[in-house]
């Protein structure tokens, strides 16, 4: 039996269309009032996950419920969700009043209750002025909010975001952000929201399902999968890292000892299956190594170039052995003290913790 | 500098408006002699005394107008009364097309809808299907219809052998075969329009009104059918204005006890028995008829444009 605290219960489900497999038994929980993200690059199934919870898609096998009752044989008008699309889909013959009303007057409210309820709505996202107005007068950015209000008017129990802010330019894209953000803490409604946007998703989250080619990779709190993600596709994925190929040479306790192909070792935690003798791989962040004036320590390599970003500088330094790291030094008075010109010899400090060992 | 710079520019655009309206003189040409010229010479018609044996005499009179509404006795001595035999015809006709364009719009939008709504390259078939019958003239198509139609015809012996009726049953000479030859003639003109509308419809609307709680139904009538409205009327003008001038199908379904506007006015052509003037007269009611019908509907369609596009 489901735990009827969770908003949404997702059990081996299952998509294929004929012979293709869109979504391979996926099974994961949504609390109840929290900001969860389906992240993953375009056709790794997010969508589908979505769009079958919604019931635009049918199941081909498994169970989808909503807060125990199970839904994935309803039909979309009977499932109490609500969905912000991808493009808004705002219904262009309407006034923004009206379209925010239609759900309301679908679940049996009267007109005037409907429309109390729409300006309330419309307040919520600060569009009281363009009630009147027709979806085609409003700019991209107060379309999105409309449609926000739409699906927000009948109190859904989950409300489903379908990239809505793929369409909508940076600077918008990030006000609107932490617009949601606040509305989903005001309103206290579940929030689904798929995207592909990494910094969307860490930005806004409280918990992150990472998919990829149909398959759920990994879940957890947005800095649990970027300080521990558990398999090279979420490593690289989120964030910038470096991968690096690795065999065992000792396991003592929870520490693994691994010797990098140009003889180097490096201790990260040991997971699972670690044993002595198997190849792994090993992922650091750029932002969690120094770099220093060479010191004689075996860490030290030859500096190639320096790229500036802005924020940071990244460095790319040659190790023995043709490895080549990505470190990122913060641009500040401190940080910019230890970048070295190309071609200096430089030494590289792993901080504790930083290598994180992969499970494939 | 820029005061001869601007003279330049005015005589430039003066040479592209003068090269504009060389350019457009085929299409008033075109306009001229296959619209206005026919459409002024029949108004001219309406206006002059008839010759027994067809043809005009170029004398001013009202008396095909006055033929039309009104009744003066046999010998044309009596007082005026409103004579309703001609009215009756427009009027019937006007409910004959009326009937055929609502059939037409109750079986063609499921059809276009349907159509619109398979994959891409199953599309082209339906719609190749659709224009099939346009490949056969119409007249020879009536005349099939009618063979179809008529007591010992196919629909007859089919409806004969199920066992669904024990007599043949009377479909040809009847208001019912004018409706089904006119629904047949102008279906394709209703399902066309309409489809091109849904095609360009965004299907992501009736998601997002069915997750807004809206069963099919209610999907269909608030949402569908509001944004392919340009399509729908454009269908309905198709079928009705057709229909209304419609002869072929009344003639040769309907029998003389269902005439319609077309057949009046073509018998006036026809034969000895003509009556130019009078054709001519009732061509130009049937025009002023249908132009504020069309203006009425042009009305419509531009409001609905506005509301899909503002």
């Amino acid at each position: 039996m489901p735990d009827t605290r969770n908003a949404i219960d997702v059990r081996n489900a299952v998509k294929r269309y004929g012979s293709f497999t869109a979504l391979q038994s996926i099974t994961l929980s949504i609390r109840d009032n929290e900001f969860f993200t389906l992240l993953g690059p375009s056709g790794c199934g997010k969508t589908t996950l979505l769009r079958m919870i919604a019931g635009f898609e049918d199941v081909t096998e498994g169970e989808i419920f909503l807060f125990g009752e199970e839904i994935e044989n309803l039909p979309p008008h009977q499932r109490p969700v609500n969905t912000v699309f991808q493009n808004y889909a705002l219904f262009p013959h309407m006034t923004i009043e009206e379209n925010v009303m239609f759900g309301l007057e679908m679940r049996g409210s009267s007109r005037d209750a409907a429309r109390k309820k729409a300006g309330e709505m419309l307040e919520l996202v600060q569009l009281t002025p363009f009630s009147a107005r027709k979806p085609s007068q409003l700019s991209g950015g107060q379309q999105q909010r409309v449609a926000l209000a739409r699906a927000l008017a009948p109190q859904p129990k989950v409300l489903l975001l379908d990239e809505p802010l793929s369409a909508l330019d940076l600077k918008l894209r990030q006000a609107m952000r932490s617009e949601l953000k606040s509305i989903q803490r005001e309103t206290g409604i579940t929030f689904t929201f798929v995207t592909h946007d990494q910094e969307e998703a860490l930005t806004m989250s409280d918990r992150i399902a990472v998919m990829s080619a149909g398959r759920l990779q990994q879940l957890g709190e947005a800095r649990d999968i970027y300080e521990r993600p558990v398999n090279r596709f979420v490593a690289d994925f989120i964030g910038e890292t470096n991968l690096l190929d690795a065999r065992i040479e000792a396991v003592d306790a929870s520490v693994a000892t691994c010797r990098l192909g140009s003889g180097l070792t490096l201790e990260c935690d040991a997971i699972g299956n670690a044993r002595p003798g198997a190849d792994v791989h090993i992922s650091i962040r750029p932002e969690r190594m120094t770099l220093a004036a060479a010191n004689g320590d075996p860490w030290q390599g030859t500096v190639k170039e320096n790229i500036f970003v802005g924020t940071d500088v990244q460095t790319v330094v040659q190790l023995q052995g043709g490895i080549a790291l990505t470190v990122r030094t913060q641009n500040s008075a401190a940080g910019v003290a230890t970048i070295f010109d190309p071609g200096t010899e430089v030494a590289i400090t792993v901080e504790a913790g930083a290598a994180r060992m992969l499970e494939d | 500098m820029a005061g001869a710079a601007a003279t330049g520019g005015s005589a430039r655009s003066d040479t592209y408006a003068s090269a504009r309206n060389w350019l457009l003189l085929p299409s008033w040409a075109v306009l001229c002699i296959f619209v206005l010229a026919p459409v002024a010479m029949m108004l001219v018609y309406s206006f002059l005394t008839k010759e027994f044996r067809g043809g005009v005499i170029w004398e001013f009179t009202l008396a095909a107008y006055d033929q039309f509404f009104f009744d003066r006795g046999l010998f044309g001595d009596e007082p005026a009364r409103i004579d309703w035999t001609y009215i009756l015809i427009f009027w019937r006709s006007i409910w004959q097309a009326g009937l055929a364009t609502f059939l037409a719009l109750l079986i063609g939008f499921p059809t276009a809808y349907f159509i619109a709504t398979r994959p891409a390259q199953t599309r082209t078939v339906w719609v190749f299907l659709i224009t099939i019958p346009y490949w056969v003239n119409l007249l020879i198509r009536t005349v099939s219809m009618k063979f179809l139609l008529r007591d010992q015809g196919p629909l007859n012996d089919f409806l004969l052998a199920t066992g669904l009726i024990d007599d043949p049953v009377r479909i040809i000479n009847t208001n019912a075969a004018v409706q089904i030859g006119l629904f047949y003639s102008y279906l394709p003109f209703m399902v066309l329009p309409i489809y091109a509308s849904v095609e360009r419809y965004n299907f992501a609307l009736s998601e997002a009104a069915a997750d807004l709680y809206a069963s099919k139904w209610t999907t269909l009538r608030r949402i569908v059918i509001p944004s392919v409205r340009p399509g729908i009327i454009a269908g309905c003008i198709l079928v009705f204005v057709p229909s209304l001038g419609a002869f072929l199908a009344p003639d040769l379904l309907g029998g003389a006890k269902n005439f319609m506007i077309g057949s009046l006015i073509e018998e006036q052509f026809k034969g000895n028995a003509g009556n130019w003037p009078f054709g001519a007269a009732a061509s130009m009611i049937l025009l002023t008829l249908v132009l504020v019908i069309l203006m009425f509907l042009a009305r419509q369609q531009a409001r609905a444009d506005r509301e899909a596009t503002s």
